[in-house]
C-alpha cells in the first residue's frame, strides 16, 4: 500500500494562460537538436557523427568520454545538419534536420510474458543503447544515471505542480499498456520499490492508477509537492550513501515502448501555455524539437520570454529554440526590461507577491490568475533572513542555513543539512520568493557540483 | 516622468565603468532605483519570474508599522512639556513643541547613517542599503526628547560604523544597530540618557510645584530601599501636579507618560506589532515570546518577592519603560535575532527574561530591555547552532534506523 502524505508549505503561482485540453496543429518541426547541457554529470561528450550522416531515430550522436556506455541518441531521423561547438570546442549542440516520417532503429521486442523473464543485463543494455536511458536521473545530484549503481528506489512523479503546468492525465492518455510494461523494465533496475506518485485532489489518470507491481503514494499542498525531491524526503529519503533514480511518466512510457515495438519514440505531447500566447493548448511534436512552428501566429506581441519548461525552474530559449530534453511543456510571458516609477513601494494588486509587505496586495485575490513577465523587482541584496525560505520548503532542511554552507564552500556542513536531498527544482521557490534576490538554484547546483566532484 | 528617466539613462554611462565618476557608481545606483525599479530581468536559467517583494519595500513596511510610535511619540513630548511647566496647551502647540524636538533629531539621525553608508558604498564598492532607512528612524524613537543633537551624529556615526560596516554592512552585523547608538550614548554621556531627563524642559524653565521626572522603572527601583507598596507608589505619582496617577496601568499601556520619544505607548507598538504581523515583515513568534518571556519570569519573582519591586504585578513589566518597543521593533531585527523558527522561541523568551532581571536586580540600569537584546544578538548564533544541529543529527538518526 501505497502512504498519503500532507504537505502544507508552499506556494501554488497562479499563472494566466493555462492549456486549453485540445489539440493544436501544427507543421512538423524542421529540426530537432540534442544538447549536453541539458544533462548534469556529463563530462567530455564526444561526437559519433558527421555532418551530412544520416540518422534514425536512436542512432548514437555522442557518448560521454567519462562512461561510453552513456549514449546520446537522435530523437528522429533526418540529416545531421551541424554540429555546433562554443568555446573551447565544447559541445553546445547537435542538430538534426528531421524527416517527414520518422524511422526509428530497431531493437529487441518482447511480449509481456518476455518481459517478466527479462535479465536486468540485457534490459539495462538496451535501454543504454537506444539512449532511453538518459531518462534516469540519479539523485544526489540529479546527475544521469549510472549503469554500475543500483538504486534503493525508483520515483516517478505523476503530476506535476509548476506553474501552468501540463495536465499528465491528458497528455499521457490511452498510454496504460506502456506505462506498465516501462515499470516492469524498472523494477529489474531496482533493489527496492518503484514509487509512483499522484495527487489527492487531482484527476488520477488510470496511467497510474491501476498500474500493477509499483506503490502508489498520494500527496496533497501546494508546489513543490510535485517536485520528485521532496517526494523522495517524505517517503525514502536520501541519506549519505544511498542512491535514488527519478524518472517522468514520459520516460517510463517511453521505455515501454522500447520494448514492446522496440523503436525509440520521442514523439510527445507538450503544453504551450502563457499569458503571450494566441491559443494555449497541446500539441504534438518531439524531444529537442524546434518550438518555432508551435509558435507561428500563436503570439499576442512580440516582445516576449520564451521558456523551454516551467517560469520556475526552465530555460530561456528564444522563439526559435529547442525544446528541452525533459521539458514537457513551453512557456511563454512578457519580456520585463522596464524601469517603473517608485516601483518599489506604489501599491498593487497586480504584482503578485508570496508576502504581503506594504502595497502588495495580490493576496486579497489569490487564486485569481496573474500575469507575470520575467522582471526582478529588485536588485540584489545581502541576505536578510525574513523566514520566507523556510515557509516555501515542505522538507525537513534548514535552506537559508543550506545556501549559506554552499556560498561558504564548507562541505561537511553541506553534507550535514542535507544536500543530497536537493536539486535546483526542490529549492526554486525560494528563488522566487527571494527578498535579496539570489540566484539560488545556480547557487544550488554549484554546491551539488563541488560535492559531486569532489 | 520621461524627463527624468532620460535624464538618468543619460548620466549613467559617466558612472559606469570607464566613466568619469565609476567611483560613484553606487550612490548614482541608490538614486536611480529609489526613482525607479530597475529594468533588470530574469537570467536564461533559474526562475524566470520573481516575487514583486524587495528590500526596499521589506524595509518600508518596517518604518511603516513604526509611524505610529513616531507620531504619538511627537505629541507625547509636547503633552509631557506643558505638564511639567503646569501649562494648558491645546493639541496644536503640544504637537508643535512635539514637532520642533523630535524632527530636528530624525534629520540628524538620517543624515549622519547616511553620510557613512554613502562614503562606504564608495570606498568599499557594495550598494547603499535599505537598512538604514529603519535604522535611521529607530535611533530617533529609543532618544530622550532633549538629547544634544551632537550626541544624535556621533551616536549614529559611531553605530553604522562599528556595530555594521565594520562587520560588512547590512546583512553582516551582529549587533542591533540602533541599540548600539543608544547603548554608545548610555555608556560614553551618561548624564545626557539616564536619569530625569526624559522630559523636555528648556533651560531656565520653571517647572510646576512638586513636579519629578522620574519614570515609573526608577520609583519601582527605589521601593527596593525605601520600601512600600510598588503599585502604590507608582498610582501615587504625579498627584498635585500631574493629573490624579500618571503611572497608573492604564496611562503607561496608552503611554502619556515620560520617556525615550517613540517607546512610552505600548498600545502604539502593540499597533506597529499587528502591521508588522499582518504583512510578514517581522516575526511574531519573537515578539510573543519576549512577552511571554517578562511575564514569565515577573510571575518567577513574585512568588519569590523578597522586596518590593520583585512583588510588582508582572503584567507592570509589559508596559513599563521600553519591552514593547523592543520586543516589537528591536527584538525582531531580521539580521541579529536567531534565524531559525524554534530558535527564534528561545531567543525572544530569554530577552524577556533578561529583561526583568536586569531591571529588578541591576540598580545600575533601570532599564533592561536594551542590553537584554544586545546580548541575546550576541547569543542568538549559539541558539541557531543547538537548532541547526538537532536538525543535522535527525538527519543523521535516520541514516542508522
Amino acid at each position: 500500500m501505497g502512504k498519503f502524505i500532507r504537505l502544507k508549505k508552499g506556494f501554488d503561482i497562479n499563472l494566466a494562460g493555462k492549456a486549453a485540453i485540445k489539440f493544436g496543429n501544427a507543421d512538423h518541426p524542421e529540426t530537432c537538436v540534442i544538447k549536453p547541457d541539458d544533462f548534469h554529470g556529463i563530462y567530455m561528450p564526444k561526437v559519433m557523427v558527421k555532418e551530412g550522416d544520416q540518422v534514425k531515430a536512436g542512432t548514437p550522436l555522442f557518448h560521454d568520454k567519462k562512461n561510453e556506455k552513456i549514449v546520446f541518441t537522435a530523437p528522429v531521423s533526418g540529416e545531421v545538419v551541424e554540429i555546433k561547438r562554443g568555446e573551447k570546442r565544447k559541445l553546445i549542440e547537435v542538430k538534426i534536420l528531421a524527416d517527414k516520417t520518422v524511422e526509428s532503429l530497431s531493437f529487441n521486442k518482447y511480449s509481456v510474458s518476455d518481459l517478466a523473464s527479462l535479465s536486468r543485463e540485457k534490459a539495462q543494455t538496451q535501454l543504454l543503447e537506444s539512449g532511453v536511458w538518459l531518462n534516469l536521473v540519479e539523485r544526489p545530484y540529479g546527475i544521469v544515471a549510472n549503469p554500475e549503481h543500483t538504486p534503493k528506489s525508483i520515483f516517478v512523479s505523476a503530476f506535476d505542480s509548476h506553474p501552468l503546468a501540463p495536465d499528465f492525465s491528458f497528455i499521457y492518455k490511452g498510454n496504460e499498456h506502456y506505462f506498465q510494461a516501462g515499470v516492469d523494465v524498472l523494477k529489474k533496475l531496482t533493489s527496492g520499490a518503484v514509487h509512483v506518485n499522484v495527487h489527492s485532489e487531482k484527476e488520477i489518470s488510470p496511467v497510474f492508477s491501476q498500474v500493477k507491481g509499483a506503490e502508489l503514494n498520494k500527496f496533497s499542498g501546494p508546489h513543490p509537492s510535485g517536485c520528485v525531491g521532496v517526494q523522495i524526503h517524505h517517503i525514502d529519503p536520501i541519506n549519505k550513501g544511498d542512491v535514488v533514480w527519478t524518472i517522468n511518466p514520459f520516460g517510463v512510457i517511453q521505455i515501454g515502448k522500447l520494448f514492446l515495438q522496440g523503436i525509440v519514440d520521442a514523439s510527445k505531447v507538450i503544453a504551450v501555455a502563457g499569458s503571450e500566447v494566441t491559443e494555449s493548448q497541446y500539441y504534438k511534436t518531439y524531444t529537442g524539437a524546434s518550438v518555432k512552428p508551435l509558435l507561428k501566429n500563436n503570439l499576442k506581441q512580440e516582445h516576449v520570454r520564451v521558456i523551454s519548461g516551467n517560469v520556475l525552474t526552465g530555460t530561456s530559449i528564444g522563439k526559435e529554440g529547442h525544446l528541452g530534453f525533459y521539458d514537457q511543456m513551453i512557456s511563454v510571458i512578457p519580456e520585463g526590461d522596464y524601469h517603473e516609477f517608485l516601483g518599489w513601494i506604489t501599491p498593487s494588486t497586480k504584482k503578485l507577491s508570496f508576502q504581503r509587505s506594504f502595497g502588495l496586495l495580490s493576496f486579497l485575490s489569490r487564486g485569481k490568475e496573474v500575469v507575470l513577465d520575467s522582471n526582478t523587482h529588485g536588485e540584489p541584496r545581502a541576505f536578510v533572513q525574513s523566514g520566507v525560505f523556510e515557509k516555501v520548503v515542505p522538507m525537513d532542511v534548514l535552506p537559508t542555513h543550506l545556501i549559506k554552507a554552499i556560498m561558504a564552500e564548507d562541505y561537511d556542513e553541506m553534507e550535514a543539512l542535507g544536500i543530497y536531498e536537493v536539486i535546483e527544482e526542490d529549492l526554486a521557490l525560494c528563488e522566487f520568493v527571494d527578498v535579496s534576490k539570489h540566484p539560488v538554484q545556480q547557487i544550488v547546483r554549484e554546491g551539488i557540483d563541488l560535492l559531486a566532484n569532489a | 516622468m520621461k524627463f527624468l528617466r532620460n535624464t538618468l539613462d543619460k548620466a549613467k554611462h559617466n558612472f559606469e565603468e570607464g566613466g568619469k565618476y565609476h567611483k560613484y557608481f553606487y550612490v548614482y545606483e541608490a538614486l536611480d532605483t529609489f526613482l525607479y525599479s530597475p529594468n533588470t530581468t530574469a537570467g536564461a536559467k533559474g526562475v524566470q519570474v520573481r516575487d514583486a517583494i524587495d528590500l526596499k519595500r521589506l524595509m518600508m513596511t518596517v518604518i511603516i508599522a513604526m509611524t505610529p510610535c513616531l507620531l504619538f511619540g511627537i505629541v507625547n513630548v509636547g503633552h509631557q512639556h506643558f505638564l511639567a511647566l503646569g501649562q494648558q496647551a491645546s493639541m496644536m502647540d503640544k504637537i508643535m513643541v512635539g514637532l520642533m524636538q523630535v524632527l530636528p533629531i530624525v534629520i540628524v539621525s538620517y543624515t549622519a547613517g547616511g553620510i557613512v553608508e554613502a562614503i562606504f558604498a564608495v570606498f568599499r564598492k557594495h550598494p547603499i542599503n535599505e537598512g538604514f532607512l529603519v535604522t535611521g528612524m529607530l535611533i530617533p524613537l529609543v532618544m530622550p526628547p532633549n538629547i544634544p543633537l551632537w550626541q544624535v551624529f556621533v551616536a549614529t556615526v559611531f553605530a553604522v560604523l562599528i556595530a555594521k560596516e565594520a562587520f560588512g554592512g547590512t546583512g553582516m552585523n551582529v549587533l542591533n544597530v540602533a541599540l548600539t547608538a543608544r547603548a554608545f550614548l548610555y555608556f560614553a554621556y551618561p548624564t545626557q540618557i539616564s536619569g530625569e531627563v526624559w522630559t523636555y524642559i528648556p533651560e531656565g524653565a520653571k517647572v510646576v510645584a512638586g513636579y519629578s521626572g522620574a519614570t515609573p522603572l526608577a520609583i519601582a527601583a527605589e521601593t527596593v530601599t525605601s520600601g512600600g507598596n510598588a503599585v502604590t507608589q507608582l498610582s501615587g505619582f504625579g498627584a498635585g501636579w500631574a493629573n490624579e496617577s500618571l503611572y497608573s496601568l492604564q496611562n503607561m499601556f496608552v503611554g502619556l507618560i515620560p520617556g525615550s520619544i517613540g517607546e512610552t505607548s505600548t498600545l502604539m507598538c502593540l499597533i506597529g506589532a499587528f502591521i508588522l504581523w499582518a504583512t510578514g515583515s517581522g516575526s511574531w513568534k519573537i515578539i510573543v515570546s519576549v512577552f511571554g518571556g517578562a511575564y514569565a519570569m515577573g510571575l518567577l519573582l513574585n512568588a519569590l518577592a523578597v522586596n518590593p519591586f520583585m512583588a510588582l504585578p508582572a503584567h507592570y513589566h509589559l508596559v513599563m519603560g521600553g519591552l514593547a518597543f523592543g520586543a516589537v521593533f528591536m527584538a525582531t531585527d531580521p539580521v541579529t535575532a536567531a534565524q531559525t523558527e524554534t530558535g527564534k522561541w528561545v531567543y525572544g523568551f530569554l530577552i524577556g527574561v533578561f529583561t526583568v532581571l536586569i531591571r529588578v536586580f541591576n540598580p545600575a540600569y533601570p532599564e533592561g530591555i536594551m542590553l537584554a537584546i544586545l546580548l541575546m544578538n550576541v547569543f542568538a548564533p549559539l541558539i541557531d547552532y543547538f537548532v541547526v544541529s538537532a536538525n543535522k543529527t535527525r538527519r543523521l538518526k535516520r541514516a542508522t534506523v
